[in-house]
């Protein structure tokens, strides 16, 4: 594998294949406790990526020099050191972004997608590769975010993105900006992607089968 | 790697201690660099908010109520402590308007931050603003938004005192419509209004009938 694409290969399985919420199920707790609407589910995919990317390409860079047992201690004061940078920057530049998400900023310390990629991931690897997965891997994450919060917007609000949809005779589904809803959308996709996985195995078993 | 797999106790110290060091200088760099920032946001915040909760207001002076004695302070003093400070409001000859009140207290999910306007002059209410909240999105945020439920706050009567009642069924100058499917909500802010109005009521009222801002040569009250 030629290294332009180990670098699109580890950019684009965060997106789809391994998919870190619909498929890896880490980092629930902020994707289903921000997303009641699209925008806030846009601003937490921006602060993970921020934080993801810089502590992979730190964590790569150092990974030589961080003895192994306190690795993980490393790990997190690199992830910490972002994530407050990303708190503080938030405040002083979006404060109304910042009072939407509110602790969830702080949470991020302990998503597990990112500490998992640092010890699956960034401390092996070479920083180029680090980085396309993390930026892969963050990616990934802003588009369940963005998908979630989409879904439980105009079915709640009866807006997307702050757009009114519908006219004055739509009653907003209130439950799905509510945590249930969350629950219920986040089920629903969880559904989608596995029955799409199924389809995929078994129409790859077939052309194994006719290829035989 | 082998050296960093056998690290003795030194290098571990080490790599943590310096990992902390720079992660701490990085912090309070920007701590610093955001800090100016994040103060002028919340003193716009807070100044955009007097003006709308007291129609007719110019300019303002902050005060701190010490016992039962408003004192003049200054905007720098006003942001250092977080309770007891009022703010007078006047209008372009220089009458007061009325008095900007912060409150806060516990709400549904997490402490309500607001600011409401008093004319001591009718006792009422002058309008309701909420700074900060994180009540639940689409229900009880509503105490922020919904302009039916924050209309009921322009000309409120504080007299005996402030009153939820059912939505729609408003029918006293000193009742409050709450917001269908977000009562505590709408019990929380009036519940901080009304324990705020015990604690400075009385000082308004009663300076009021003297001249708040004494000897400045502005803000006196003439009736």
């Amino acid at each position: 594998m030629s290294d332009r694409s180990a670098f699109q290969e580890e950019m684009t399985k965060g997106f789809w294949k391994e998919n870190p919420v619909f498929v890896q199920l880490l980092g629930l707790c902020p994707a289903l406790a921000v997303t009641n609407s699209a925008i806030n589910g846009l601003a937490m995919g921006g602060a993970v990526l921020f934080v993801l990317t810089g502590s992979s390409f730190l964590v790569s860079l150092l990974r030589n020099m961080i003895p192994k047992q306190v690795r993980i201690t490393t790990f997190i004061v690199i992830i910490a050191t972002f994530v407050t940078v990303v708190d503080f920057t938030l405040q002083a530049m979006a404060p109304t972004v910042h009072k939407e998400l509110g602790a969830f900023i702080a949470l991020i310390v302990v998503n597990c997608i990112i500490l998992g990629r640092q010890e699956a991931f960034a401390s092996r690897n070479p920083v180029r590769l680090a980085v396309s997965d993390a930026l892969g891997m963050s990616i990934g994450f802003t588009f369940a975010l963005f998908l979630l919060g989409s879904i439980r917007e105009i079915l709640g609000s009866g807006s997307w993105m702050g757009i009114e949809l519908f006219g004055a005779g739509f009653e907003p589904w209130v439950i799905m900006i509510l945590p249930p809803g969350g629950f219920l959308t986040l089920g629903v996709l969880l559904m989608l992607f596995a029955h799409w996985k199924k389809r995929q195995a078994a129409q790859a078993a077939r052309l194994r089968k006719e290829a035989a | 790697m082998d050296s960093v797999k056998h690290a003795g106790p030194v290098r571990l110290i080490a790599t943590l201690g310096l990992a902390g060091l720079f992660s701490g200088v990085v912090l309070v760099t920007v701590y610093l660099a955001t800090l100016p920032i994040i103060q002028r946001n919340q003193a716009e915040a807070l100044e955009a908010a007097i003006y709308r909760v007291l129609p007719g207001a110019v300019s303002r002076k902050a005060f701190a109520v010490r016992g039962d004695q408003l004192e003049e302070i200054s905007d720098s003093a006003a942001m250092q402590v977080s309770e007891g400070v009022v703010y007078g409001a006047y209008d372009e000859a220089g009458n007061l308007v009325g008095f900007a009140i912060p409150a806060e207290g516990p709400g549904f999910q997490d402490t309500i931050r607001l600011i409401y306007g008093y004319d001591p002059r009718t006792k009422q209410i002058t309008g309701m603003e909420v700074l900060e909240s994180r009540e639940t999105p689409g229900l009880g945020d509503k105490i922020m938004k919904d302009e039916e439920f924050l209309s009921n706050f322009k000309s409120l009567s504080v007299e005996p005192e402030v009153v939820v009642v059912k939505p729609g069924t408003k029918s006293q100058e000193n009742e409050v419509d709450a917001i269908s499917g977000a009562t505590i909500s709408s019990n929380a802010v009036v519940s901080i209004i009304n324990r705020a109005n015990q604690r400075y009521l009385e000082v308004l009222n009663r300076a009021t009938g003297g001249t708040p801002g004494e000897g400045s040569g502005r803000g006196q009250s003439h009736e």
